[in-house]
């Protein structure tokens, strides 16, 4: 029988601390909101931000509820591989950002990454990526309202309008008031209580396990007593051989390039959401160290986010993770009769259950503050592609710097109130969001082989860009439409065109739809550009490698420079996968 | 003045954990069955990252 979570009990210590949370968060916004006096200090912070800043900021945009939640509840059901979507899905493409394609994004001057395919490409390319990035952004942000208020709800008893408009009110106030690097300093404050939030979650569940040797014993009994192999929780890379052999149910080429690859590559070096807060920053130096410096946390990240996840699974004996909620109101059971653990609350159930009042404050605090800079990323992130790719390209082409402020501000209000509505949409119709999130994995997943061949293939056309990314999103949904992962119906999971292919798990399907896409896009922009007229070498200095001369490092010591920093960290990533291989 | 306003982002989080290490410090001691005390514990060492990032911010 799985245990049931009832909402807590908060006590006085716990809101005050929370309390406080809130009020520096607004305090930062209210503290910067003169030093607003440009479009560019509003969008990029004046681009004046050190590279330590708006390398933790890179971190952080990307710490939302699917990094701590969504990596807690992944690392209960497929136990440390779920390290591959940090030391395979993340790191390698973080440091080829850094040390390969940040020269072009900052270097160019571009103001966003949609800005960046018009320099390169033309404008059509420019207006495909920013409405669908625009589109994107703004429903991201409501999925994650909507879950932070489905949480409270769960965990706190508060009400989903509550904690919906409170978390609204809060971002709106703080990034209206000091625009990006009030985003910027409340992403770097949440960084550290996100760390300090989490870390006495593992240090205290790994004491109530009997520390790491007892976690991975007791892992071990229960990968056998559920017929896996022994080493199911507790290796990363034994099993990959074959999908049937691993829980995650991929193949490691399937993982390496699908995930390592194209998914990875495809988020990390073109999503403007995280590619903004190195534009923020005050060199080319400064831009090319931001991924860099983000990759060393990143690294150490699943220990701890992942590991509550393990620990939830075992902890106590038989695991505190409770059991989804079926038709009658009784447990969920599966096609075998088994009870259905609800992964998504592993994290959550282990901050009820080893946190007294006080320190149940600071975790409930970090909690809010992942969902809360999540959000924030994503509304920075919309504010500027709306007011310079679309506003300014297609309504105000003459419009006045403090004309385009005025914009950013009104933007910031409606993308907001936008993602009020999708919060409320995916409440009401959660099918809708799962719907559209696969409409957006098709348009993300061939992104990077239009920015790889843009940036280091001179002969790359903008007729070639544009429909490679329209074959490659094309490709995507058929690749879709023909496969189905194993247990599951056609529909919004695949399969509506008709099954030609099985994958053993969603995840299979999902990173081989991405290869799939990926390479037609690739295939058919370098067939279209040899096909179309390229562009004068003089109009591509800048933006592409051959043309552009090599950052020449101004730092001052050697463990400053890209290039130590980059060696160091494959150094420590290669020593991570082979101690937990 | 620039886009940051002068303010160094260590002020802020020095402050805020300075006062979040004070209150759980004094709720650990003044109303102290293995992590009763972690209230106390954690609350130290984040008044003492607290002090140092106030430190680290002239």
């Amino acid at each position: 029988m799985a245990p049931s979570l009832s909402p807590v009990g908060l006590r006085w210590i716990d809101y005050t601390i929370i309390g406080v949370y809130f009020l520096f968060v607004l305090g930062i916004g209210w503290r910067l909101r003169r030093a607003m006096k440009t479009s560019t200090d509003f969008f990029l912070s004046g681009r004046s931000l050190p590279a330590w800043i708006t390398g933790l900021a890179f971190l952080s945009a990307n710490l939302g509820a699917q990094e701590v939640i969504g990596m807690g509840a992944s690392g209960a059901k497929y136990g440390i591989s779920t390290s591959h979507f940090y030391w395979i899905g993340a790191v390698p493409a973080m440091l080829f950002v850094g040390l390969f394609m940040m020269p072009f994004y900052y270097g160019s001057r571009a103001r966003s990454v949609p800005e960046y395919l018009r320099l390169r490409f033309d404008e059509k390319t420019r207006a495909f990526n920013a409405v669908s990035f625009a589109v994107m952004t703004v429903f991201s942000s409501g999925v994650s309202m909507y879950a932070m208020g489905e949480l409270m709800h769960l965990l706190l008893g508060w009400s989903f309008n509550f904690s919906v408009l409170m978390s609204a009110a809060i971002v709106l106030s703080y990034i209206l008031l000091g625009g990006l690097t009030s985003a910027i300093y409340n992403e770097v404050l949440q960084f550290f209580l996100i760390v300090f939030g989490f870390a006495p979650l593992v240090i205290v569940g790994l004491n109530e396990v009997g520390g790491w040797s007892g976690l991975t014993a007791k892992l071990t009994a229960l990968a056998v007593s559920q017929g896996h192999s022994a080493d199911a929780y507790t290796h990363a890379w034994r099993g990959m051989g074959a999908p049937e052999h691993n829980l995650i149910g991929v193949e490691w080429f399937g993982l390496v390039m699908g995930l390592g690859f194209v998914l990875s590559f495809g988020y990390w070096c073109t999503d403007f959401l995280v590619v903004q807060r190195a534009m923020a920053a005050d060199s080319m130096e400064a831009a090319r160290r931001t991924p860099l410096i983000a990759a060393v946390p990143k690294m150490v990240f699943p220990f701890l986010v992942i590991l509550p996840g393990m620990i939830a699974l075992v902890i106590g004996g038989s695991g505190i993770i409770p059991a989804k909620v079926g038709p009658g109101g009784g447990p969920l059971l599966n096609a075998a009769g088994k009870v259905v653990l609800d992964y998504d609350l592993a994290t959550p159930s282990m901050l009820m259950h080893l946190f007294p009042n006080g320190m149940l404050g600071l975790g409930l605090a970090a909690l809010l503050a992942s969902f809360m800079s999540g959000m924030a990323g994503n509304v920075t992130a919309f504010n500027t592609v709306w007011t310079y790719d679309l506003y300014q390209a297609y309504v105000r082409k003459d419009a006045s710097d403090e004309h385009l402020l005025w914009i950013g501000r009104a933007a910031t209000v409606v993308g907001i109130l936008l993602a009020i509505a999708a919060a409320y949409v995916a409440a009401a119709f959660n099918n809708i969001m799962e719907l559209l999130q696969l409409v957006f994995a098709f348009v993300n997943a061939p992104l990077f082989a239009t920015f790889f061949l843009g940036m280091f293939w001179r002969r790359t056309t903008g007729h070639g860009a544009f429909f490679g990314l329209l074959s490659g999103t094309l490709a995507a949904a058929v690749h879709h439409g023909l496969t189905l992962p194993a247990g599951s119906v056609p529909g919004v999971k695949g399969g509506y065109f008709g099954v030609l292919e099985t994958f053993p798990s969603e995840l299979g399907q999902t990173f081989w739809t991405a290869i799939f896409a990926w390479t037609t896009c690739f295939v058919v922009t370098i067939v279209v550009s040899l096909l179309t007229r390229p562009r004068p070498d003089e109009e591509l200095r800048g933006l592409v490698y051959a043309l552009t001369p090599r950052p020449v490092s101004t730092a001052r010591s050697f463990y400053e420079r890209p290039a130590f920093l980059g060696a160091l960290t494959i150094l420590l990533l290669l020593a991570l996968n082979l101690l937990f291989a | 003045m620039s886009a940051t306003g002068d303010l160094d982002v260590r002020v802020p989080i020095g402050g805020l954990f300075v006062l979040l290490g004070i209150l759980l410090t004094a709720y650990g001691y003044l109303s102290p069955t293995r992590n009763g005390q972690i209230n106390l514990w954690w609350g130290l060492v984040m008044l003492v990252f607290g002090v140092l990032m106030l430190l680290l911010a002239p």
